[in-house]
């Protein structure tokens, strides 16, 4: 029985949905104001926190790109359709969150692609489109598990595991709408 | 002979070195090393580049050796050869072993688990996608 099928359990994901929304948003609020703290970050280590940006920020475009994707390919029903169009939207201010952050750091933030290229071939059901989703998730949660040890600012190091933590959420619950154990590990690496 | 007495400790010594070396590597296992590479797919696959470049044959690579992905101008000058030995390096910590990069990853510190990632890449490159 797949997660949808459990009545409990949607409003259990509606809630953790808004949740992540306040997190984030607090995140947002955390980057976006009192930068004289940024602003006074020095040489190798702004550079160093602009670059780990940059790298998060190329991520989050595709990822957007995916989830837009996998809206359009026709094979996402709903209610799925609507997880994957909130993610995305997720994903989209964490984009704006990291890119106004390289700026106001003094850095260049980088550009979305023109083209994605994703495993098309691969993807003929919702379930696959959900896996590559799942995976796409997966791999941001180690993604941002590596980075937040880098900062050398620690306010970024908390914005980027509030971002971690979307992702983690993003990840189970794609996880539950397969099927599967939403949260199969005690620890994330 | 001293001298040769010399060269043959030396000698001696560097092959009980070499010995030890041998035996403390871990040895990897590409089956876990498949659920390692998870960690990996927020920007890179096999077959195709990402955020991150392609992995499909990274194992004897030159470093920044994939044809018309955008490196950073660190990993341009980094000059390597990507083997069991300098991915175990980089693998542990990127930004250390190449200041600059924009593998702006911690690492991953337990050396077994290096081993297996580096075995699943080698293997990887002998099958589909990669072949």
């Amino acid at each position: 029985m797949s997660f949808f099928d459990y009545p409990n359990v949607v409003i259990a994901r509606r809630t953790m949905l808004a949740r992540s929304g306040a997190v984030l948003s607090g995140a947002a609020v955390a980057l976006l104001t009192g930068r004289d703290v940024l602003a006074a970050t020095a040489g190798d280590a702004a550079a160093g926190d602009i670059r780990i940006l940059n790298t998060a920020l190329g991520a989050e475009y595709e990822a957007i790109a995916a989830y837009q994707f996998g809206a359009e390919s026709g094979l996402l029903q709903k209610p799925v359709l609507d997880l994957a169009v909130t993610f995305q939207g997720h994903h989209k201010e964490h984009a704006d969150v990291l890119s106004k952050t390289v700026q106001k750091l003094g850095g260049a933030p980088v550009a979305a692609k023109a083209k994605y290229d994703f495993p098309v071939a691969t993807l003929k059901t919702q379930a696959d489109v959900l896996n590559f989703a799942a995976t796409l998730e997966k791999g941001a949660v180690s993604a941002y598990l590596g980075a937040v040890p880098l900062f050398a600012d620690r306010d970024l190091a908390k914005a980027g595991a509030s971002i971690l933590g979307d992702e983690a959420m993003h990840w189970a619950i794609l996880r539950q709408a397969l099927g599967m154990p939403p949260v199969p590990v005690a620890f994330m690496s | 002979m001293p001298g040769n007495i010399v060269q043959l400790a030396a000698a001696i010594a560097i092959a009980v070195s070499a010995s030890v070396v041998a035996v403390a590597a871990p040895v990897g296992n590409a089956k876990r090393g498949t659920d390692i590479y998870t960690r990996c797919q927020a920007c890179h696959a096999l077959d195709y580049n990402r955020t991150g470049p392609k992995h499909c044959g990274v194992v004897g690579r030159k470093s920044a050796g994939v044809p018309g992905f955008d490196y950073s101008t660190a990993m341009k000058r980094a000059n390597l050869t990507w083997d069991e030995r300098t991915l175990d390096r980089f693998l542990a910590n990127p930004p250390k072993m190449v200041p600059g990069t924009t593998m702006t990853y911690a690492g991953v510190p337990d050396p077994q688990e290096r081993a297996d990632l580096i075995a699943y890449l080698g293997a990887a490159g002998n099958k589909a996608p990669c072949r």
